[in-house]
């Protein structure tokens, strides 16, 4: 069963306090985000309507919102998600090249997760980063400048991390 | 100026009409009646917040109003434009719109699918009407059509995820008709779709207006009995004694058989009063019901009931104002279109009728 | 050497701290505000001439001047830190080195403006600015500037961070405005606008993160001498994020009087070309803005130099100008392909169209195919004219403006490059192994006499 520890609903209570009484929805996102962190990286239709019963919505509500933004994963992924910049500015520094890179060394195509649920490897639009081309997003990090060696790099210490 | 004004003077494709402050563009229009009124498909004036989505009633602002006369830089969505006093509209008069117009119904038939022959809206379909209007022959569309996950909403009501051109109004029935919000829309862009949850709210008695204000054929009644055509079942008025809704409805008959229920429509397509679930999918009985009379279906005429008190019938004839261009006349779609060839009996399809199972040896020639 | 009203102190040691930002002369603007009538602070806004940093240019004292103060409602601002327009990550530096900047900005406009509750809608994906952010506004807080009865003035104010969860469409005003709602990022139809009935139906203000730091200087240099600086109306400085293949991609602080040329080739700013490459083409504003070559870029049509301000990028309209946007600034060189780059930004429109309204939710995709086709050397010429045409029947007939920013790129790599599009359809087979490359789109042009 989802439920959050008795911290992290102290936390809650403090995100929807950023509100208006009476405007708890508007800790939906925020909400979302660290159910998310919390209960395996991705959001199960119970751990949608967990959020919900918390704001006291309905869980359409939630599933509207969960199913509208990229950065919720509504299916398991795998225990490090390489979230890989291919647009205009990425792919004028070779984004595509390192997403044939990491494609090729892990073995998978985009979209998809090793067979032992270590890695997922995705396209994503624009991280604002393009200034520091070709870039990845890992959990909340930003990995700038990629080249084969630094993806190689951090492939090696995901692994070591185990 | 000892009155303060209570009213604007509006000027829609060169007919003028006083109007009350605070009316769109769009009821404005539909004061006037005849062609000046733009096509809406999402807008409802019996939903709140409805409209603008659609972009099919995007009309030209050549002026303003008399205080700012400056034109509006862009077509707006008469539906969600409120008029000035002095303002000037384009609506069949602009080329502009025209245009626009054709385009958006382009947009909006890109992805739906081709089976106007199977579909039970075939005839009642505003996609379809306006098609008809403003669609070129063939799609200039070659990529593989979306496509969705099949979804089964039970007993009475049918999706067809892929004719939704997503409007809202489902959305916003389901929302205003029911006290609990259980229906929306789900993901974004190209792959939006409506939910599935409805299922979820059929216990809700008003639920089945979902189908009366679907414009196309994405939510239509399972219960609907043979699949019919609609052009060949007869509509009458009709009503019951009922404890929930006002029970008057129209019953699609053929023979002495009630082959179909709904809501009354309006001239504009629209719900007059919504009805119970218990009359739409329940009461298929001629007996279950007290017959008035034909339903007199008139699309193109003034009206003067519900909130468009202040009609106002304007003195030039439409000829006149139109540059000599004659009205457009209410096409016959069977002269139009093979799909909707008389001849083909799709009531003698067993089952539900797909895109399989349709072909022309079916045909009774 | 430029003048930096933003940057100055970015590189600071310990800047992102209180005591340092304090003793580099922080938080003065808020002093010298509290002092004021909200009313006057309005207007040296106005008298600045600022204009919107976040794409559209608005000025800033005009819309604040626009707020309705119904009696009894709160009124909200909000800080558009969605930053998701490809080719634009300055709101990013200024709030991760800066981050007391953009707060003071926040205390002195929130005071002008009469809001109690100020929110930073944040980019999701930009996390760890959250807890930068959130440390700067606990420092203010401790230290006085920020919360109940701020320096004794009687005005309380709290501003938190509200993190988006991945939609460029969350940066459009209203859409913003849906998502601090707790709901999906559809725009809303306008009017009324967010001045008049914005978050919780509250009249709202809503700038980007560098024109509410921008607020900043102005308390603290006035107005008049703000509008001293940059020419017409570009006034003071902008931030603008360079990137894509030249020597020095990063954000830049510019007074707007520079040159482009000078931009992409001085050592202060770009650098050059990387890899002694020649330039091909711009897009000097974000993604959305219309791309140029490189001889339209560095003059106008009528062979004046063309200058890094609203006014200059603009000129000549979409026919031979762009816009300044929101300072995204990105370069190509002669290596790179025009189909191709469009169909990035095609594909990202497309992404990120919240599918509201019919042009946009059905009109992108169908420009990413046909330029996926294009691309990969399966295109005819009709699809050309096909592209033209959709992009044309999407712009202008949208709820917001995000068709408009679907199709303005797509329109002008037709309107300038038309020949290598052709190249492509042509050429099917080399087009998949070449580039069209440079060809003569750094020609001088011919200024007609
Ligand atoms: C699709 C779209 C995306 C936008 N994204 C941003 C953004 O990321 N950041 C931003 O400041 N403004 C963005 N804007 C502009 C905002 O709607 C709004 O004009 C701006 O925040 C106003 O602030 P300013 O006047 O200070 O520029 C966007 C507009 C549109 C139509
Ligand atoms: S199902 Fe029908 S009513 Fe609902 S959004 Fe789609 S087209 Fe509109
Ligand atoms: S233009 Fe695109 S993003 Fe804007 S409201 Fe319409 S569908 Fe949504
Ligand atoms: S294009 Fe990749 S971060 Fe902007
Ligand atoms: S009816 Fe006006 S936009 Fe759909």
């Amino acid at each position: 069963m989802v439920k959050f520890s008795e911290d992290k609903l102290k936390e809650v209570q403090s995100m929807i306090d950023r509100y208006p009484e009476g405007k708890q929805k508007s800790a939906l996102i925020p909400l979302l985000h660290l159910a998310q962190e919390e209960f395996g990286g991705w959001l199960s239709a119970e751990t949608m309507d967990y959020v919900g019963s918390l704001l006291g919505i309905e869980p359409i509500e939630v599933y509207e919102v969960a199913t509208f933004y990229s950065m919720y994963n509504l299916q398991p992924v795998g225990k490090h998600v390489f979230e890989v910049c291919h647009t205009g500015p990425c792919m004028l520094k070779g984004s595509d090249d390192i997403i044939g890179y990491i494609k090729s060394t892990l073995g998978i195509k985009v979209g998809e997760t090793t067979a032992d649920g270590m890695f997922t490897l995705k396209t994503v639009e624009c991280l604002g980063a393009c200034g520091y081309a070709p870039m990845m997003q890992m959990g909340i990090d930003y990995r700038e400048h990629l080249t084969e060696t630094k993806v190689d790099e951090i492939i090696a210490a995901c692994r070591n991390k185990q | 100026m000892a009155e303060a004004v209570k009213t604007v003077k509006v000027t829609i494709d060169n007919i003028t009409v006083d109007v009350p402050v605070g009316t769109t563009i769009l009821q404005a229009a539909r004061m006037i009646g005849g062609d000046v009124v733009p096509p809406a498909m999402c807008y409802y004036s019996k939903l709140q917040g409805s409209g603008g989505k659609c972009r099919t009633c995007l009309v030209e602002v050549s002026k303003g109003s008399e205080a700012d006369p400056r034109p509006m830089p862009k077509l707006v969505a008469s539906c969600r434009t409120g008029v000035m006093d002095g303002m000037e509209v384009k609506n069949m008069t602009s080329p502009k719109v025209e245009d626009a117009r054709n385009g958006v119904v382009e947009f909006l038939l890109l992805n739906h699918p081709l089976d106007c022959p199977v579909c039970d809206q075939a005839g009642e379909c505003h996609l379809q009407d306006l098609g008809y209007q403003h669609g070129k022959q063939g799609t200039r569309y070659e990529f593989k059509r979306r496509t969705f996950e099949k979804h089964d909403l039970g007993p009475y009501i049918q999706l067809h995820m892929t004719r939704c051109i997503l409007c809202y109004r489902c959305v916003f029935t389901a929302d205003q008709l029911t006290d609990k919000r259980s229906h929306g829309i789900l993901s974004r862009g190209d792959h939006a779709e409506i939910a599935t949850y409805i299922e979820k709210s059929l216990d809700n008695n008003f639920i089945g207006n979902v189908i009366d204000v679907c414009p196309v054929g994405a939510l239509t009644d399972k219960t609907f009995r043979f699949k019919n055509r609609v052009w060949f079942t007869k509509p009458v008025n009709a009503h019951r004694e009922c404890k929930c809704c006002s029970g008057k409805v129209t019953l699609w008959q053929r023979g002495e058989e009630v082959l179909r229920v709904t809501a009354r429509k309006d001239q504009w397509g629209e719900v007059e009063e919504w009805i119970c679930n218990e009359c739409r999918f329940e009461k298929k009985k001629t007996t279950d019901w007290t017959i008035e009379g034909p339903t007199h279906v008139s699309r193109h005429s003034v009206i003067s009931q519900g909130h468009y008190e202040n009609t106002i019938k304007p003195k030039e004839t439409f000829t006149a104002v139109h540059g000599g261009r004659n009205p457009q006349l209410l096409m016959d779609i069977h002269s139009v279109s093979e799909v909707n060839d008389p001849s083909i009996d799709l009531s003698q399809i067993n089952g539900p009728a797909t895109s399989d199972v349709y072909n022309h040896s079916t045909k009774q020639a | 050497m430029a003048t930096k009203l933003l940057l100055a102190k970015a590189h600071v040691e310990g800047i992102r701290h209180f005591e340092v930002y304090r003793r580099e002369g922080g938080y003065a603007a808020v002093e010298k505000a509290l002092k004021m009538e909200p009313a006057a602070i309005v207007e040296e806004v106005k008298k600045s001439g600022l204009r919107g940093r976040g794409g559209a240019g608005f000025p800033a004292g005009m819309k604040w001047s626009f707020l309705a103060k119904p009696e009894g409602v709160p009124r909200y601002l909000v800080c558009n830190a969605d930053e998701s327009e490809p080719g634009t990550f300055k709101d990013r530096y200024l709030m991760e080195f800066l981050p007391h900047l953009l707060i003071e900005g926040l205390v002195v406009s929130s005071f002008a403006l009469g809001s109690n509750r100020t929110y930073i809608y944040i980019r999701g994906e930009y996390a760890w600015i959250v807890g930068i952010l959130e440390q700067a506004i606990a420092e203010a807080k401790q230290n006085g500037f920020l919360g109940k009865n701020i320096l004794g003035s009687g005005f309380d104010c709290e501003i938190y961070v509200q993190r988006g969860a991945g939609a460029y469409i969350c940066g459009e005003e209203t859409a913003l405005i849906e998502s601090l709602e707790g709901k999906r990022g559809n725009p809303r139809i306008k009017p009324p606008f967010p001045a008049i009935k914005g978050l919780w139906d509250c009249p709202t203000v809503v700038n980007n993160v560098e024109t509410l730091a921008a607020v900043v200087p102005i308390m603290n240099m006035g107005g008049e001498e703000y509008a001293k600086i940059g020419v017409g109306r570009s006034t003071g400085t902008k931030l603008i994020s360079a990137c894509g293949n030249i020597n020095k991609p990063g954000v830049y602080e510019i007074d707007m009087t520079i040159s482009v040329e000078e931009f992409i080739y001085s050592d202060e700013y770009c650098g050059g070309i990387a890899n002694g490459k020649k330039l091909k083409a711009c897009i000097p504003g974000g993604s959305s803005v219309p791309i140029l070559p490189a001889n339209l870029l560095l003059t106008t049509a009528k062979g004046e130099p063309r200058l890094m301000n609203y006014e200059s990028l603009a000129d000549g309209g979409f026919a031979t100008g762009s816009m300044l946007g929101s300072g995204g600034f990105i370069v190509l060189d002669e290596d790179q392909c025009i189909v191709k780059n469009t169909l990035t930004l095609a594909r990202f429109y497309r992404h990120e169209s919240c599918g509201q309204c019919s042009p946009c939710r059905e009109g992108t995709g169908w420009m990413e195919k046909i330029l996926g086709k294009i691309e990969s050397g399966k295109g005819a010429i009709s699809d050309i004219d096909l592209l033209w045409d959709i992009q044309r029947k999407i712009e202008g007939n949208t709820i917001c403006p995000l068709g408009d920013a679907a199709a303005w790129p797509v329109a002008a790599a037709i309107r300038h490059f038309r020949d290598e599009f052709e190249w492509h359809v042509n050429n099917p087979e080399l087009c998949q192994t070449q580039n069209f490359g440079l060809a003569h789109y750094a020609d001088p042009i011919h200024v007609p006499a």
